[in-house]
């Protein structure tokens, strides 16, 4: 109840858009600098779609996407339908103030079969005075066999209050595939909350990477149901926190059905006086046999204040399952360090090696080359405290600044 | 060049080197042998500069420095090279970058220019001939999943990198079958001028057919016992360790 009455008055201070702002093309407020990687964009201004003309697509081999608000005249049922999926999830106070408010939010659909190349790319800009609250809500249905990736970014472009609730539905048929990468990069005045639930079919595989490179308040949410027989989910995050930052990452994997796997891999960086929290849970009901369900976080912290909270935790009632879970929280490794050394290279130098070799392990899960080899920079960048919100966003450089990195791992 | 007088050596209150004389000049070779045990790892360590190792007496004068004020990192600036008996892995780092790293910060304590990748790449791909490694290393994280073998070649390919003035490789031999230690062993000889020098940390003489030494040394209960030719390694090849024991028993 206390939570409640917190975010009650948290809330009262925010106020939503009620409309869309008149259309301007996303290269005026936003512009995404992974040059070499093609994707389809899906771009969010304070909390509304935007488009030129027609809030939906419709491509020649079946695959819509747009605007909810939009989709929800045309394809209705295929909204219930992924609604209905999560029916029985339990919902904590957040989603269920999203499903009654929000404004708008992203519709992908993907037929049965088709398997789309390019990522699509939600880009959630906040660009407004004042002391906005975004309430978006995306709903992903994949046909049976269907597979795709998605890239989804917070960034801010202005500095201003921020409180973003955000909810995002996915839905996979039989077979479906589907890589889902979540970045964020938010002015320190900012919160957000990310609230993913994914419904997978049989012999359906979902990975997920979920990288924080700054934030005021960030929880990620995630919520994954494996219903039927040989479901996969991989569950990927990098927190890099410092000063007064918080971060925490929530999942909770259900195994619904028999001989489902899911592992989770979370690693986070402290520093200063920040503060994670990684909530790991799997429950593995009691029909769901032959289980495999792994869970590891592993962090490191910089200094004596900096604080993280981590509780891995396996809820079984099935007998036939192979579990484990577990975390680390330490320092950086004295005979490496050494090792580096004794080659000449600066203690200083040697821990940022070795921090972006323990971040860069998240990294290196990434599918698509183009983003792996950017994140990767903006690791190093991160921790050569490059990368702050001054460069706007997470992966835009408004102001074109060179940076020369004095160790470039991902070039030789 | 290197210079070790009277040295102690303390680990955690135990006496390890209790008095160790050493001097190594340019272009020669030395061997340190001596039965398991008695300090060879030791002296390698205290030069490398490596913690939890207390100095009580003596001193180790490098290129006329006192080795004791320098960091880990500016030894090895100055030209000092640890080939280590059990390297360490370290996930993550490429190979790569690694050596990129040392190299520039060893020239630029150097007064040099750091390399471009291009010169570095050439270099890489040069030197990693030295010690016959044909695969792609620059992208393999640092002797992670490597074998025995590989791991030791690997310090080799650093010491070639580096191109040290002073290099001391501890029981780089072990683990090695014949094929390895021949590899290793003409790295090693490939890489020897008139202005460097070399010390061989070695249990057995095996390692010593390949490269031949000046001079040999044995250790023993922390101390230089013995001091000859490389025909002293033969005989210990041939006689063991044991007569070394009681000459010195009986000496005392």
């Amino acid at each position: 109840m206390k939570a409640k009455t917190s975010y009650a008055q948290k809330l009262s201070q925010f106020q939503l858009q009620a409309q869309p702002d008149p259309y301007r093309p996303l290269e005026e407020v936003f512009k995404c600098q992974i040059w070499n990687l093609d994707t389809t964009t899906l771009p969010m201004l304070n909390g509304w779609y935007m488009h030129k003309q027609q809030p939906l697509t419709r491509l020649e081999n079946g695959v819509v996407f747009g605007s909810l608000r939009a989709a929800q005249e045309s394809y209705p049922e295929i909204i219930q339908n992924c609604h209905q999926a999560f029916s029985h999830t339990e919902k904590d106070e957040l989603t269920t103030l999203n499903e009654s408010q929000y404004t708008d939010g992203v519709f992908i659909y993907i037929p049965d079969d088709v398997k789309v190349a390019d990522p699509f790319q939600i880009i959630s800009v906040v660009n407004t005075q004042r002391d906005l609250l975004v309430q978006n809500r995306h709903v992903i249905y994949l046909g049976k066999s269907a597979e795709m990736s998605l890239i989804q970014c917070d960034d801010s472009v202005r500095y201003s209050n921020t409180f973003l609730n955000v909810v995002t539905e996915v839905y996979m048929s039989e077979n479906a595939q589907m890589h889902y990468y979540k970045t964020e990069n938010k002015e320190k005045e900012s919160e957000l909350y990310n609230h993913l639930y994914v419904h997978q079919k049989g012999h359906t595989h979902f990975h997920s990477n979920t990288v924080t490179f700054n934030a005021g308040y960030i929880r990620n949410s995630i919520v994954v149901n494996l219903c039927e027989p040989f479901a996969d989910a991989q569950l990927y995050g990098l927190y890099l926190v410092d000063k007064s930052q918080q971060c925490d990452n929530h999942i909770k994997v259900n195994h619904c059905s028999t001989d489902c796997t899911s592992k989770q891999l979370y690693k986070g960086i402290m520093d200063d006086e920040a503060v994670a929290g990684f909530h790991g849970h799997v429950v593995v009901h009691p029909d769901a046999q032959r289980t495999a369900a792994f869970q590891t976080n592993r962090n490191i912290l910089l200094t004596d204040k900096a604080k993280v909270n981590t509780t891995p935790f396996l809820e079984i009632y099935a007998d036939d399952v192979q579990c484990s879970h577990g975390a680390t929280v330490g320092q950086l490794d004295d005979e490496a360090l050494f090792y580096l050394r004794s080659r000449g290279i600066s203690e200083h130098n040697a821990r940022k090696l070795l921090m972006f070799a323990f971040a860069n392990e998240i990294i290196r899960y990434v599918e698509i080359d183009a983003l792996q080899e950017r994140l990767g920079d903006m690791v190093q960048r991160r921790l050569n405290g490059e990368l702050t919100i001054c460069d706007q966003c997470m992966l835009s450089d408004a102001d074109n600044r060179d940076f020369v990195f004095p160790i470039d791992p991902s070039r030789i | 060049m290197l210079k070790i007088e009277n040295l102690h050596v303390s680990i955690k209150g135990r006496e390890i080197l209790k008095g160790v004389d050493l001097q190594i000049n340019a272009g020669e070779v030395h061997a340190i042998m001596g039965p398991n045990g008695t300090g060879k790892s030791t002296l390698a360590s205290v030069i490398a500069g490596k913690e939890g190792y207390d100095v009580t007496e003596g001193r180790i004068i490098y290129k006329g420095k006192d080795l004791m004020n320098m960091s880990i990192e500016d030894r090895a600036r100055e030209g000092i090279f640890i080939g280590f008996q059990y390297p360490v892995e370290i996930p993550g780092v490429s190979i790569a970058n690694f050596m990129r790293t040392a190299l520039n910060e060893i020239r630029e304590y150097r007064g040099l220019d750091p390399l471009n990748g291009a010169q570095f790449l050439r270099l890489m791909n040069e030197k990693q001939k030295v010690v016959e490694l044909t695969d792609k290393l620059s992208n393999r994280s640092v002797n992670e999943g490597f074998s025995g073998g590989e791991k030791k070649r690997n310090e080799i390919f650093q010491m070639a990198m580096l191109e040290p003035t002073l290099s001391i490789l501890d029981e780089t031999d072990s683990g090695l079958d014949i094929d390895a230690l021949r590899i290793v062993a003409n790295g090693v000889n490939h890489l020897k001028t008139k202005d460097n020098a070399t010390i061989v940390i070695t249990h057995y003489q095996r390692l010593l057919d390949y490269i031949v030494p000046d001079v040999v040394h044995v250790l023993f209960d922390g101390k230089i016992v013995k001091t000859g030719t490389k025909e002293l390694a033969l005989e210990l090849e041939k006689r063991g360790y044991d007569w070394i024991k009681e000459e010195y028993e009986s000496a005392k």
